[in-house]
C-alpha cells in the first residue's frame, strides 16, 4: 500500500509541542516510543489489560496502547519522562515498590495522578485506581505502602 | 564496614522510576527491520501447504521464512525446529516469520499468509500421553540428538524418566502402620512477565553475530546459536539490558533463534522481534503442569517410613528444559523430611501443549503441592497436628536426602527452626474470629519446603573489577539484572570486602558476553552464591595488587598493610598510608617514576563436587545446598458460595545470612504473591483439541493490587558455610509452599480434599458436589 | 500496533457523521463509528475486524451531553464511564460501571462503546434497561428515539449508518432503591460469571443480567415470577430461573451449572435484603 496515509500531527508531550508524521492507525504508545523515543511507557499487552503503557492525558491516566495518537491532539500528554523529582517516584524507591521496574512507570503515573486528583483518597479508591495495573514481581504490599505514604502526607 | 544486611537501595532505582531504565525493546535504530510471526491455530496438525504469495506483495517485505532447512534445537533433546517443519505440535507454535522494513507491514504480511492444516487428535494431558496407544507427539524420538543424561523411550511419549531408589520400599511399607494415598493434577500456566520476550539480531560484515535479548541466559544463547548454526562461539556477542521480569521464563532460548534467522535472511541487517502478549503466552515456553500420585506410609507414631511417588510432568510439545525439570522434581521428590525408603518415578511426557521453561522454584512448588497435601492427609488420618507431623519428620544433620546426600549443618537449613518459628507467628497472627457471619469459617494451612538447584555440574561464574582514578570500583558480572537486585547485593559484598562505601561501587547493569565474564545462567537463586564467590575472589585479587604496589611505595611488607575507607595503610601506624587514588592507577614517585598500572581484579567460581545422578537409583550430588522454609496461609471461606479471601500468608525461610533485608523480604513476598496467584487462579484452559482458550491478560489473570493478603516474612539464619557471608538463595522459596498451604487451608475450611489447581471457587463447589454424590 | 491503515474522521454534528458514514459506506470503506475506541483498537490489532475509515463521534456536542434536566438525565454516548461515575447522577449506573474493566480503562471506555461493543457483557446497558430509558439514535434518516427494550435486544439494534447519540433516563428512577453485584471466577478482577443489576420500582423488583447468557438482558417474565406474592423466596426464584431466555453460558469463566448456582445465591442475597427491609 502506498504511504499516502501519513499525516502530520502536533502533540503536546511533557510540555513540549512535537510535530509528528504518523498514520491515523498509530496508537499513542506507538508514537511515544517509536517517533519520540519516549520509551518509559512500556508495551505489555497492547490490549488495555496490564497498564504498563499508562500515561496522563490532561492529568488523567490513560492506557496509551488503546488510544490513537490522533485522539491526543489538543490535549496535554505527560509520560514518566515528564515527572521530575516527584513524591511518588521517591516513595516508590523508599518502599522497594518495584523490582524489575517494567510495570513501574505505569504504576507511578496512576499513583501520581491519584495523588494530584484525590489527595485524600480512601483505601477503596486507591484500590480502584491501582487495580488497573499488573505488577508481577512485588507482592503489592510494597506498592500499597508507597501509595499510602504519599497520600498520608497530604 | 557494615554494609551486609543493610537495605541498600538498588543501584538502578533512579532509572527505574524515571523511565530511563532501558529494556531490550527500548533500543532502536534508524533503518531497523522488524519481524513478525505466523503461529499455529492448532495444537496438533499436519501442515499441508503454506501460501505466501499475497504476503510477498506487501510493500517493504524483505523476507518470508518457513521451517524448511533449519536445524533442530532444544537443550536436553534437539527435537524442535525454530519454525515448524511439516507438522505443528502445539497451539501458538511458530510457523512462518516475516521480515519487513516496518512493523505494521510485517504484521500485515503475516496476516496474509495462508497455511493449510490437517488437524490431528491432540495429546491433552501427561496422563493421556503416558497411556499405551496414545497418539505420538514425536514419531521418532530416537532420531534426535540428546544430552547424555536424558533417556527418551522410542515409540512412546516419554521424553525422559528419572528414577529415585533410596532404601527398600517394601521394607518401608513393612515398617509402616498407617498409609495414605493422594492423586493430584494441574495444567500448564504462564510466567506472564510484563515485558514480553524480545530480541534484536544483526550479522556484521565480518560475520560477528550481535544479539540483544530479554534473557536470563545470554551465555547460553551464545553457546546454542554457535552450535546449532555452526558459528564459532567467539563470533557471537550477546547483550542483555535490564530484563522486565523473568521468573525462569527467559532462561530458555527460543526467540533469539528466530531473530537470528530473520537477520540472516536479510543479509545481516539489524532485525527486531518482539513477541506480542498472545505469542508470549502461547509460543514462548510456559510453566509446567503435573499429574502426581503419592503413597506415604508411617508408623503409628507418625514417623515416615515409605514414600512411593509417581510424577507425570507435562513436558509439552518439545523437551527443551522439561527433562531437567522432571529430574529436579525427582531429586527433591519429598518435602524436607527424613524418609529411609523412597521410590519415585518421575516422567517427562510429550503432549500437545505449549512446552515448559523453568519457572521460579524449578519443579519444586509443583511436587510440593502434591507431597505437602499428602502430608496433611496423613496428619488427618493420624489425628496429629500437621505442624507436629512435619516437625517430627524434619530432615536433620546425619540424615540423607532422596538422592542419598548426607546432610550436615551447612548443606541443609534448619527445618525444625522454621517450623518452630512459624508456629509462634501463627499464634501471634491468628485471628480465628470470622465475625458474626455464620457462613464464614477461617482456617490455616501449612507447608514445609526445600529446594536445591540442580544446575549443570560445571556451571561457573566470573567477575572482573576495574578501578577508576577516583578510587572507586567498577563491578562486572555476568549475572543479569532481572529484578532480583542481585547486582546491588554483589556491590554490597564488594563494598564490605573492600571496606568502601557502597556508593564507590559502580555496577555494570548490562551484560555483554564479549566483555562481561560468564555467569552460567541467572537462574536457581544462585547469583549470590556463585556471583558472590567470584566477587570475593576478585576483591582478594584486587586487594593483593593494591598491597603489592603500596608495599613498594611505602617500603613495607605486604602483610603489614591493611585497607579501609579507600586507604591502604600500615596496620601498626595507620597514619602511614596511601589513598586508593594514589595506588589503583599505579603509584607515581615524586621524580616521575611509576609502578603498577590500573588495577584489574579477577575472580571466578565453579561449584565443587557436583555429580550427575545415577540412572538407576538417582544417587548423586546434584546441587550445593538446600534452603528450607515453613509457610502458612490463612483463609476466610464462605461455606455457601465457596468463595474465599486469603487473609494472611506467612513465610519463615532459612536464607542463612540476610544480605539486604528489604530486598530479601521483597524477593520472598513477591514469590509468595506469584505462588498464591498460581495456586488461586492461574492456568491455561484447553479445549478438547488442545488449544489454549485464554491467551491474553484479560483472561489469563495474574493477581492484582488489593487481592493480596497481609504478608508476614521472617528469616532463620543458618549459614551456608561455602557461600559469601553464609547467605542462601532467596529468590524462589517464598513461592514453593504457597500452592500446598493454600490447598491445605481450603481443604480444612471446606471439609473436602482439594487435589487440583487453581483453587477457584467453582472447583471447590464442584469437589463438594462430587463428595455429596 | 495496528497493521492496517484507516482514515480518521471527527465530525462535529450528527448530520455530518451520518453523511460521512453513508459516503464512506458507498466507497466500500467499511466505516466504523468510534467512541472510546478501546475495543476497535484491540480487534484491529488482531485482524478480527476490518475497516478503512473510523468516524470519531466524540466531537459531536450531543454525544458529550451530561445533563440532569427537569425530567430526564441525559447521558451522551461518548461520556466516559469515569465521567458518569464521578458525576454520579445515576447511582445504579455508577455502581455497575465501577465494576467494568478497570479504572484507567474506564477513563477511555465510553457509555456508548460499552453498550454497542462486540464483547458481549455490555454491562452498562443493564441500568438503562431497568429504568425504561430512552435511546436517542442518529443516522441517515435523522434522529429517532426508542425505548431501551426496543433499541437494545441482546445487542444494539442499529440500522446501517446509525449510532447511539445519548440515553435519556427519567429522573424519578434515579433515586429508587437499587443493588448491583458482579461475581467473578475468582476474587475481584475479571469478566463476570454473572452481573446482576436490580431496581425496586414502586414495590416491584426489576432485575437485569449480564454474563449469564451470551447477551445482557432484562426479563419481564423473570421479574413477574420474582414479584409473585405466593411461594417462598426459593420457590419464586426457581420459577424465575425457568425463564432465562437463552442457554446459560458454559465457558472458561465458569460452567453453566456453576453460573446458575452463583446466580441463585446472589439473587437470594439481593431479594433477602429487600424483603427484610420491607418487613421491618
Amino acid at each position: 500500500m502506498p504511504e499516502t496515509n501519513k499525516k502530520v500531527l502536533i502533540l503536546s508531550v511533557n510540555d513540549e509541542d512535537k510535530d509528528i508524521v504518523f498514520r491515523p492507525a498509530d496508537t499513542l504508545l506507538g508514537v511515544l516510543r517509536g517517533k519520540l523515543g519516549l520509551t518509559g511507557a512500556k508495551p505489555g499487552c497492547l490490549n488495555g489489560d496490564c497498564g504498563a503503557c499508562t500515561v496522563l492525558v490532561d492529568g488523567i491516566p490513560m492506557k496509551s496502547c488503546i488510544m490513537l495518537a490522533i485522539e491526543a491532539e489538543g490535549h496535554k500528554v505527560t509520560t514518566i519522562e515528564g515527572l521530575i523529582n516527584t513524591k511518588t517516584q521517591a516513595s516508590f524507591i523508599k518502599h522497594f515498590a518495584f523490582q524489575c521496574g517494567y510495570c513501574t512507570p505505569g504504576f507511578i503515573m496512576v499513583c501520581h495522578s491519584l495523588a494530584e486528583k484525590q489527595p485524600h483518597a480512601d483505601k477503596a479508591v486507591i484500590k480502584e485506581w491501582m487495580q488497573s495495573n499488573i505488577c508481577r514481581c512485588t507482592s503489592y504490599q510494597e506498592i500499597e505502602e508507597a501509595v499510602a505514604s504519599i497520600l498520608a502526607e497530604e | 564496614m557494615n554494609i551486609i544486611g543493610k537495605s541498600v537501595i538498588r543501584k538502578e532505582a533512579p532509572d527505574k522510576v524515571t523511565g530511563k531504565a532501558r529494556y531490550t525493546d527500548d533500543f532502536s535504530s534508524a533503518g531497523i527491520y522488524h519481524a513478525r510471526l505466523v503461529t499455529s491455530p492448532f495444537a496438533h496438525a499436519l501442515i499441508k501447504s503454506i501460501d505466501t504469495r499475497e504476503a510477498e506483495k506487501v510493500s517493504g517485505v524483505r523476507a518470508i521464512l518457513t521451517g524448511e532447512g533449519l536445524p533442530l534445537t532444544g537443550e536436553e533433546i534437539t527435537d524442535r525446529p525454530p519454525l515448524a517443519q511439516g507438522k505443528v505440535r502445539h497451539h501458538g507454535e511458530a510457523v512462518c516469520l516475516v521480515v519487513a522494513e516496518k512493523l505494521d507491514k510485517a504484521a500485515l504480511a503475516a496476516s496474509l499468509i495462508k497455511v493449510d492444516y490437517e488437524p490431528l487428535s491432540a495429546v491433552n494431558s501427561p496422563s493421556q500421553a503416558y497411556q499405551a496407544g496414545a497418539p505420538l507427539v514425536h514419531e521418532h524420538v530416537e532420531h534426535y540428538k540428546r544430552g547424555q543424561n536424558v533417556y527418551p523411550e522410542p515409540g512412546t511419549n516419554i521424553a525422559h524418566k528419572t528414577k529415585i531408589r533410596k532404601g527398600d520400599l517394601s521394607r518401608g511399607i513393612g515398617e509402616s502402620a498407617v498409609f495414605v494415598e493422594g492423586r493430584y493434577s494441574f495444567g500448564p500456566s504462564d510466567h506472564a512477565a510484563i515485558e514480553t520476550r524480545s530480541c534484536t539480531a544483526e550479522i556484521r560484515a565480518d560475520g560477528d553475530v550481535l544479539i540483544t535479548s530479554s534473557s536470563q541466559a545470554p551465555f547460553m544463547i551464545k553457546k546454542l546459536i554457535g552450535s546449532y548454526f555452526d558459528i564459532e562461539a567467539g563470533k557471537i556477542i550477546v547483550k542483555t539490558p535490564l530484563v522486565g521480569g523473568a521468573y525462569g521464563g527467559k532462561a530458555s532460548v527460543q526467540w533469539e533463534f528466530l531473530a537470528f534467522i530473520a537477520s540472516r535472511a536479510v543479509g545481516g541487517k539489524r532485525v527486531k522481534l518482539r513477541y506480542m502478549r498472545e505469542e508470549d503466552i502461547l509460543t514462548a515456553p510456559c510453566h509446567i503442569g503435573l499429574d502426581a500420585t503419592i503413597r506415604l506410609g508411617c508408623t503409628s507414631e507418625g514417623i515416615l517410613k515409605s514414600a512411593e511417588i509417581l510424577y507425570l510432568f507435562d513436558g509439552g510439545a518439545y523437551a527443551d528444559k522439561s527433562p531437567d525439570l522432571c529430574r529436579a522434581g525427582a531429586v527433591d521428590c519429598t518435602g524436607p523430611y527424613h524418609i529411609e525408603h523412597i521410590w519415585c518415578d518421575s516422567y517427562c511426557l510429550y503432549t500437545n501443549h505449549p512446552y515448559p521453561a523453568p519457572f521460579r522454584g524449578f519443579a519444586h512448588s509443583e511436587v510440593l503441592f502434591a507431597f505437602e497435601r499428602t502430608m496433611d492427609l496423613l496428619a488427618k488420618k493420624l489425628g496429629m497436628d500437621p505442624l507436629e507431623l512435619r516437625f517430627k519428620n524434619a530432615i536433620l544433620p546425619g540424615h540423607t536426602t532422596p538422592t542419598q546426600v548426607l546432610v550436615n549443618k551447612s548443606n541443609v537449613g534448619d527445618v525444625r527452626g522454621c517450623i518452630q518459628r512459624l508456629k509462634d507467628i501463627m499464634e501471634e497472627e491468628w485471628e480465628p474470629n470470622a465475625g458474626h457471619d455464620p457462613r464464614k469459617v477461617r482456617a490455616a494451612g501449612i507447608a514445609c519446603v526445600w529446594k536445591n538447584s540442580t544446575i549443570d555440574t560445571n556451571a561457573s561464574s566470573g567477575v572482573i573489577l576495574t578501578f577508576n582514578p577516583d578510587g572507586s570500583v567498577n563491578l562486572m558480572s555476568g549475572v543479569v539484572e532481572i529484578g532480583t537486585g542481585t547486582k546491588t547485593i554483589l556491590a554490597q559484598m564488594l563494598a564490605e570486602k573492600l571496606r568502601l562505601p557502597v556508593e564507590m561501587i559502580h555496577v555494570k547493569m548490562t551484560v555483554d558476553t564479549q566483555t562481561t565474564p560468564e555467569h552460567w545462567k541467572t537462574v536457581a537463586s544462585r547469583g549470590t552464591l556463585m556471583g558472590g564467590r567470584a566477587v570475593m575472589a576478585a576483591a582478594e585479587d584486587a586487594i593483593r595488587q593494591i598491597k603489592e604496589i603500596a608495599s613498594c611505595a611505602l617500603r613495607v611488607r605486604e602483610e603489614d598493610l591493611d585497607i579501609d575507607s579507600g586507604r591502604v595503610f600500615v596496620k601498626a601506624e595507620p597514619e602511614i598510608g596511601l589513598s586508593f587514588k594514589e595506588v589503583v592507577y599505579g603509584y607515581t614517585y615524586p621524580n616521575g617514576n611509576a609502578i603498577g598500572g590500573q588495577i584489574i581484579g579477577r575472580g571466578s567460581y565453579i561449584l565443587r563436587n557436583m555429580t550427575n545422578i545415577d540412572k538407576e537409583t538417582g544417587a548423586g550430588r546434584p546441587g550445593p545446598e538446600w534452603a528450607v522454609g515453613a509457610q502458612a496461609v490463612q483463609v476466610e471461606f464462605d461455606t455457601r458460595d465457596c468463595t474465599y479471601r486469603i487473609l494472611k500468608a506467612i513465610s519463615v525461610v532459612d536464607i542463612g545470612r540476610v544480605l539486604n533485608e528489604r530486598a530479601a523480604r521483597g524477593q520472598v513476598m513477591g514469590a509468595m504473591s506469584m505462588g498464591l496467584s498460581f495456586a488461586g487462579r492461574e492456568t491455561f484452559y484447553f479445549d478438547e483439541m488442545g488449544r489454549v482458550l485464554n491467551f491474553q491478560l484479560r483472561t489469563y489473570r495474574p493477581i492484582r493490587y488489593g487481592e493480596q493478603p497481609k504478608y508476614v516474612v521472617e528469616f532463620v539464619n543458618t549459614p551456608h558455610v561455602e557461600a559469601p557471608f553464609g547467605a542462601r538463595g532467596a529468590g524462589e522459596h517464598g513461592l514453593l509452599g504457597m500452592p500446598a498451604a493454600l490447598a491445605n487451608a481450603l481443604s480444612i475450611a471446606a471439609g473436602v480434599e482439594m487435589i487440583h489447581l487453581p483453587l477457584i471457587p467453582e472447583l471447590i463447589w464442584r469437589t463438594l458436589q462430587e463428595g455429596k454424590r | 500496533m495496528i497493521p492496517v491503515d484507516f482514515d480518521y474522521y471527527k465530525p462535529e454534528s450528527i448530520e455530518e457523521a451520518a453523511r460521512l458514514h453513508e459516503q464512506l459506506d458507498r466507497q466500500k470503506m467499511l466505516p466504523l463509528y468510534y467512541s472510546g475506541g478501546t475495543e476497535i483498537i484491540t480487534l484491529l490489532r488482531l485482524d478480527l475486524i476490518q475497516t478503512k475509515a473510523v468516524i470519531d463521534i466524540k466531537a459531536i456536542h450531543e454525544c458529550r451531553e451530561h445533563i440532569l434536566g427537569e425530567d430526564y438525565l441525559v447521558l451522551g454516548s461518548s461520556l466516559t464511564l469515569t465521567q458518569i461515575e464521578e458525576r454520579n447522577a445515576f447511582p445504579l449506573l455508577t455502581s455497575v460501571s465501577k465494576e467494568i474493566a478497570d479504572h484507567t480503562a474506564r477513563n477511555k471506555i465510553t457509555l456508548g462503546g460499552n453498550i454497542c461493543g462486540e464483547i458481549f457483557y455490555r454491562e452498562a446497558v443493564l441500568p438503562l434497561l431497568l429504568t425504561d430509558s430512552l435511546f436517542v439514535i442518529g443516522g441517515p434518516q435523522g434522529v429517532k428515539i426508542l425505548p431501551a427494550h426496543e433499541a437494545f435486544q441482546q445487542t444494539m439494534q442499529l440500522g446501517r449508518g446509525e449510532f447511539l447519540i445519548q440515553t435519556l433516563t427519567r429522573k424519578d428512577f434515579l433515586g429508587m432503591p437499587y443493588m448491583s453485584v458482579k461475581i467473578r471466577q475468582q476474587w475481584e478482577t475479571g469478566y463476570p460469571l454473572v452481573t446482576i443489576a436490580a431496581l425496586k420500582a414502586k414495590g416491584e423488583i426489576r432485575a437485569a443480567f449480564s454474563g449469564l447468557c451470551s447477551f445482557p438482558f432484562r426479563s419481564k417474565r423473570m421479574e413477574d415470577e420474582l414479584n409473585r406474592k405466593d411461594g417462598t423466596l426459593d420457590v419464586r426464584m426457581d420459577r424465575a430461573l425457568r425463564h432465562i431466555p437463552a442457554p446459560v453460558l458454559n465457558d472458561i469463566e465458569g460452567s453453566a451449572e456453576y453460573r446458575l448456582f452463583v446466580l441463585k445465591n446472589t439473587l437470594t442475597d439481593i431479594l433477602t435484603v429487600w424483603e427484610v427491609e420491607q418487613n421491618a
